[in-house]
């Protein structure tokens, strides 16, 4: 097991890196940064090459770039005249870290309810139905979802804000349009695997000891049909941060997703590599976590002395 | 005796894609109290429906009881709620499944899943349920319950799965024990340990057993009854000793005669053609007449009922009607002669020349950690033109590994393979010399491919033909030779039966021509009536092309009949080597002893008499264990000391003879 | 069932002397594996609408644009933000179909305009009609090619590595390892800000992380086929890498693939829409749906037709194209079903 972590630990570290030094290259190669503004003169622009450390060689820009990160320094934006992005991303994480929370939960909620409901009734209307809703989430985009909600029940109807943060009631608009995803994929998942388990010897033979459905269903179907849920919890985590960029953008919410979209808009190149890495980060551990938990709820894979995830 | 059973004319259907299909049509039979009857019959005949549908664990909604009644206890359990059903599920009745691996929950501790049945029908707390979990654990015979009673399924071999299910399903004394296939998915070794283990508990707690299994001598082993299914009827039922030895319905006929027989050489298995009717159409009349060669015409037209032959014994055929006794006489003559001029004289083949000759094989696969899996570890042995050499041994022994290096779909680790006195990492033609023959006749073919482009891929690929008419030509030759119709071949597998898979597959390999082929456990698969055809099918082309086989398998009887020659492996190693007969009269290897008395036989008299071999462990690693030839032609693997006493013993038995 | 015993007259206990001959299993004609699936798919509802909306999209992302007079660039601020406005349909009020805007004012009477835009206008004037099914088609064009990059490199990728296995499938599976922790959209986005948006840069960047998935279905399956014995069968036969697996691995992973391609296009269709949305889209004068649902954005308050229209539309694509992928796996594989 000991073994297991190591080697997951260092592939975290090991792809964080890569992401890095791609981000650092392609960044050295980005044209019209805010410097190349015609208005500046040569004079001006080796002010400011030299603020930024620009003149210098690549490969020690390379390694200095390497050690900030390290130190959590991500440089210093390019548009807020010289915020450090840490103290940017730090600002602007809280709100989005309550609305991805939020999306998540209720979105898992929802989405097992619905895909387990629709397993245990196979072939039902309820299983069509839940399936149907599964299919309209997954498809219509995000930013339509959140834009047609934004236009009915904001501007047509105003039951709910329109747009900002402020207050719970703010975030219910926004975390419907996010969560919608995670509800259709959660349904999806769910109930797939649950008919794959409950199609399985064990349950029978649970019926057979005389126990009620409703502990075959709970004991037996549902502990194995959650193990391999964890593993989509990666792939949420993307949608979920791509999701806040268009989302906050929409309904004008001062996350971290708005910033980021912002600061592509004006070309604010530190920004944007500080929240790329900071995603990916955030990305990476999800990742590490998933593979992690799989490992200690699966009796198989934890007594076995880990290391093998074969076969799922 | 006291009935506590009463199924009476049970009709389930199954909605299905294409129709209804009828999986019980009609069966009705009694269970006494302590007693085993065995419900045997192919698959598809309804048999582990039947042993469902008593425990209300038909597949719903798709499957349904249309029809009948099954009593218990003065009440009609098919018309239970679900919640009184619940109430005798695991209390009265309890079952235990085929595969111990796909019955356990894998992520909860076998101790768990065995205190929930307690718990809810003994209403004992907690942890009076874990004592009686470890008592249970301890009934079944496995050691050190106090620790295992905290494990997870995946930590017990396939054996010991089986008896915490046996363990899981008698937690709360049921009356009935119904047993669908339980040994089928073990080895024979394992399969004589765990009907003793069956056999100990009713003797201990005087449960009734309903044993369903496709196996004639599981039965002969085990029951006290016997009920044989044909496309969803009870054909024959009656005591083991009056159904095998007075046997009246023609299928339960063909079957045993489909056996080859341990004791006497055969030289042509009898068969029964065809495989069994299509549920979704039963046929009018008699089920099995369209594959019985002398059905009467009575048999097409109705239903025959059920005939009582004694107070015990009832088969379902027209031949036990008053006005058949005459004809019944007639055929059984018919059937008797027939046998006998099958019967004529087993011809061994004459070893002289050698084909291939194997030598210090090993064949070694790394493991996901840094160590080796020795799959196959040091093999000696040759194989003479026109013989069969048979590769007996349990699961995981490295039989298949071995046939596999051997066609080069392995590259051996270590060793010499000669094919003709040439290495066969030299032969250019060794896959067209060499040929094999597959398991699973469900994932040898191709499904996307016509049988003729299965059958003539290696036609294709050795550029035997010069014409696409000469290409299909030479099909339609190979599909009759086989046994199928020309007009099979633009088919594709999926709309043939198993039996018919496995020719297509024969064909297949013979489209090359070889002089030699590996059949890997070519039978095994199928069901009993149709391994005959198989096997028959693959002697009559040895007679007629010359070739030699090595057949693997693990089904002792099935080597015996066709074997000229024997290995038995033992964990990667042969231990015992010999002519057929010889082996099976005379084994010396304490492996090979525990193999052959674990064999079920089809006699229910030499079942009762038989003692077991019950050493499971060997210890071959001392430094001058190897194979050593005791008499001419009998190798044994042994020390330096035990080879002294065998052949002292061989000795003191050429004198007797 | 009782039968008079009557009527079994002596001759009936003759025997019927048949022989036996080997039949064929079943009464049904011989089907091939695609013919079933065929069969299945088109009892699947769900499945089938898809195919059928599929298209209808791609026949008038085709043929919308000719099918009025308009050109999908033409600007004239005379008729600048219509409502839509169709023959017949306008005489439907519930519709909106009728020119008059949310405002209760008919705009083509209030600009004096007699032709009809069946969409509206944007508000440079330009028909919308025309616009989104140019746009559509763009989009489409962007997301088959980016699925047939993803299946070209997927379909190479995963079979090789599955198909030689040992050291260089080691190998080649640490690659995908390292890239499934890398998330796509960031990557697209950072190569997007370098290459600057345009149709291939923009389906370049979707196929340098995209392949992945397709790489690791396909080696799942040829891993799991190369142990089957009909694979085994043909190497003992001497098959050649060539024939096993263009003759029976890549034939038999063809469902997956299949699959996976019909879940690949509305995620494609989806990031393309979704760059435009951060500022990241096509730039004019060339148009997609994503630019169009951006565009439709600006002016959603007051003249919600132009994001009705284009965001429709999208979500029809991939509804339709999840719809089909599902039915898909359904129809290959039979055992899901009842």
């Amino acid at each position: 097991m000991k073994k297991y972590i190591v080697s997951r630990v260092g592939y975290m570290i090991f792809t964080f890196l890569l992401i890095a030094t791609f981000t650092f290259f392609l960044m050295q190669t980005l044209p019209g940064s805010p410097f190349n503004d015609e208005r500046l003169t040569e004079v001006q622009k080796q002010v400011l090459y030299e603020r930024y450390g620009l003149n210098e060689p690549m490969a020690i820009q390379y390694v200095k770039y390497l050690g900030n990160i390290v130190k959590g320094d991500f440089g210093v934006s390019f548009q807020f005249d010289g915020r450090a992005v840490t103290s940017i991303i730090g600002e602007r994480i809280g709100v989005s870290a309550v609305l991805g929370a939020q999306s998540l939960i209720v979105g898992t909620v929802l989405g097992l309810f619905l895909g387990i409901i629709a397993a245990l009734r196979h072939n039902t209307f309820i299983d069509y139905g839940a399936m149907i809703i599964a299919v309209l989430g997954l498809s219509i985009p995000n930013f339509v979802l959140a834009g047609l909600l934004q236009y009915w029940i904001g501007v047509r109807l105003q039951w709910l804000p329109v747009a900002f943060w402020d207050g719970f009631a703010y975030s219910i608009l926004p975390t419907i349009a996010l969560s919608a995803f995670v509800v259709a994929t959660m349904a999806r998942f769910m109930r797939t695997e649950m008919l794959d388990v409950l199609g399985n010897e064990y349950i029978t033979t649970a019926r057979a000891k005389g126990i009620s459905e409703l502990k075959v269903v709970l004991k037996h179907g549902l502990r194995n049909a959650m193990i391999p849920i964890i593993t989509i919890l990666g792939p949420l985590t993307v949608a979920l941060m791509t999701g806040t960029l268009v989302v906050e953008k929409i309904f004008s919410v001062p996350g971290l997703g708005e910033q980021f979209v912002k600061s592509i808009l004006t070309n604010d190149y530190p920004v944007i590599m500080g929240v790329t890495l900071f995603y990916s980060f955030l990305f990476i551990l999800v990742i590490l976590i998933v593979d992690l938990l799989y490992g200690v709820i699966d009796p198989r894979i934890r007594l076995a002395g880990g290391g093998q995830r074969e076969g799922k | 005796m006291e009935k506590i059973l009463t199924v009476e004319d049970v009709h389930i259907s199954f909605d299905t894609y294409d129709g209804e299909v009828k999986a019980v049509r009609g069966v009705s039979f009694d269970l006494y109290k302590g007693e085993t009857l065995a419900i045997v019959g192919e698959s598809g005949s309804g048999k582990s429906v039947m042993s469902k549908s008593i425990m209300g664990l038909v597949p719903k909604p798709s499957g349904k009881i249309v029809n009948g009644k099954i009593m218990y206890k003065n009440r009609d359990i098919t018309k239970l709620s679900s919640k009184e059903y619940r109430g005798i599920r695991g209390a009265d009745i309890s079952i235990v499944f085929q595969d111990p691996m796909t019955s356990l929950n894998p992520t909860m501790t076998i101790g768990h899943q065995i205190m929930e049945g307690i718990m809810v029908h003994q209403k004992l707390p907690r942890k009076e349920a874990e004592e009686k979990a470890i008592e249970l654990l301890h009934l079944v015979g496995i050691p050190n319950p106090e620790q295992r009673v905290k494990q997870y399924p995946h930590q017990f071999s396939g054996g010991m799965q089986q008896r915490v299910i046996i363990a899981m399903s008698l937690a709360c004394n049921p009356e009935i024990l119904i047993a669908d296939e339980p040994t089928t998915a073990l080895d024979v070794t394992v399969q004589a340990q765990v009907l003793e283990l069956l056999k100990e508990i009713q003797l201990k707690m005087g449960t009734s057993i309903i044993f369903i299994t496709h196996d004639l001598g599981v039965v002969a082993n085990i029951a006290d009854r016997v009920a044989v299914m044909y496309a969803g009827k009870i054909v024959e039922i009656g005591k083991t000793e009056e159904v095998f030895y007075n046997t009246q319905h023609p299928y339960t006929k063909g079957l045993l005669a489909a056996m080859p027989d341990l004791n006497t050489g055969q030289d042509e298995l009898q068969t029964i053609p065809g495989s069994p009717p299509n549920l979704l159409y039963p046929p009018v009349g008699d089920a099995f007449a369209e594959r019985n060669e002398h059905a009467l015409k009575i048999d097409f037209l109705h239903d025959p009922p059920m005939f009582k032959v004694s107070d015990t014994h009832y088969a379902a055929t027209w031949l036990l009607h008053e006005k058949a006794v005459g004809k019944a006489k007639e055929i059984d003559e018919k059937i008797k002669v027939k046998k006998q001029s099958k019967t004529v004289g087993v011809q061994k083949s004459v070893r002289q020349e050698k084909l291939l000759e194997v030598k210090g094989l090993k064949q070694h696969f790394p493991d996901s950690r840094q160590s080796v899996i020795k799959a196959v570890d040091g093999l000696t042995f040759d194989i003479f033109k026109g013989e069969t050499f048979g590769l007996v041994g349990e699961s995981g022994c490295g039989k298949s590994t071995t046939g596999r290096t051997l066609i080069r779909l392995y590259d051996a680790t270590d060793g010499e393979i000669l094919f003709k006195g040439v290495d066969i990492r030299q032969q250019n033609n060794l896959n067209k010399e060499v040929q094999m023959i597959f398991q699973d006749p469900y994932s040898s073919l191709n499904p996307r491919w016509t049988v003729a482009d299965i059958i003539a891929e290696g036609m294709d690929i050795h550029g035997l033909y010069k014409t696409k008419q000469e290409r299909m030509e030479k099909v339609y030759e190979l599909l009759r030779t086989v046994g199928l119709l020309e007009e099979h071949a633009n088919r594709y597998p999926h709309e043939f039966s198993g039996g018919q898979r496995q020719r297509i597959g024969i064909a297949r390999a013979l489209a090359v021509e070889p002089k030699f082929i590996i059949a890997d456990e070519p039978i095994s698969a199928l069901d009993v009536s149709i391994q005959a055809q198989i096997t028959n099918l693959l002697r009559k082309l040895q007679r007629e092309k010359g070739l030699t086989y090595l057949f693997i398998a693990h089904d002792l009887s099935m080597v015996k009949y066709i074997s000229d020659r024997v290995g038995v492996m033992y964990r990667g190693k042969l231990v015992e080597v010999a002519e057929s007969d010889e082996l099976y009269a005379n084994p010396l290897h304490p492996y090979t002893k525990s193999l052959l008395s674990a064999i079920p036989v089809p006699d229910p008299n030499i079942e009762k008499t038989r003692k077991r071999v019950h050493k499971t462990e060997w210890d071959m690693s001392a430094s001058d264990y190897q194979l050593r030839e005791v008499v001419e032609g009998h190798w044994v693997a042994c020390t330096e000391a035990e080879f002294m006493q065998y052949k002292q013993a061989a000795q003191k038995e050429m004198l007797f003879v | 069932m009782k039968v008079n015993e009557a009527e079994f007259t002596d001759d009936l206990f003759e025997e019927a002397g048949q022989q036996f001959k080997e039949k064929k299993k079943s009464g049904r004609p011989s089907s091939s594996f695609w013919r079933d699936s065929w069969i299945r798919l088109r009892k699947n509802n769900g499945a089938f609408i898809g195919l059928i909306l599929i298209i209808a999209m791609i026949l008038l992302a085709i043929f919308g644009p000719m099918m009025n007079s308009y050109g999908f660039d033409d600007q004239d601020l005379t008729r600048a933000n219509l409502p839509p406005k169709v023959p017949v349909l306008e005489n439907i009020p519930f519709l909106g179909m009728n020119g008059v805007d949310i405002r209760g004012m008919d705009q083509y009477e209030a600009k004096g305009v007699t032709d009809y835009y069946w969409f509206g206008t944007d508000e440079l004037g330009r028909d919308l009609w025309t616009r989104i099914w140019q746009g559509t088609r763009i989009s489409l064009y962007i997301a088959f090619l980016a699925a047939t990059l993803d299946l070209i490199i997927g379909v190479a990728y995963g079979s090789i590595s599955a198909y030689y296995g040992g050291r260089v499938d080691n190998v080649m599976q640490r690659i995908i390892e390292v890239l499934m922790g890398v998330p796509n959209l960031i990557v697209v986005i950072l190569l997007i800000l370098v290459l600057k948006p345009g149709i291939v840069s923009i389906t370049l960047a979707m196929v340098i992380t995209g392949w992945v998935n397709m790489a690791r279905i396909v080696r799942g399956q040829v891993l799991k086929l190369k142990g089957q014995e009909f694979v085994l069968a043909s190497r003992t036969l001497g098959a050649k890498d060539q024939r096993l697996i263009w003759g029976h691995l890549i034939p038999n992973s063809l469902g997956p693939i299949i699959i996976t391609t019909m879940f690949t296009i509305p995620t494609a269709i989806f990031t393309e829409a979704f760059l435009s949305f951060i500022g990241l889209g096509l730039q004019p004068p060339i148009a997609s749906l994503g630019t169009i649902v951006n565009d439709g954005f600006k002016m959603l308050r007051i003249y919600p037709h132009m994001l009705l229209f284009s965001s429709v539309i999208i979500s029809l694509i991939m509804i339709s194209f999840n719809l089909l992928g599902d039915g898909l796996r359904d129809s290959f594989d039979p055992k899901m079903k009842k």
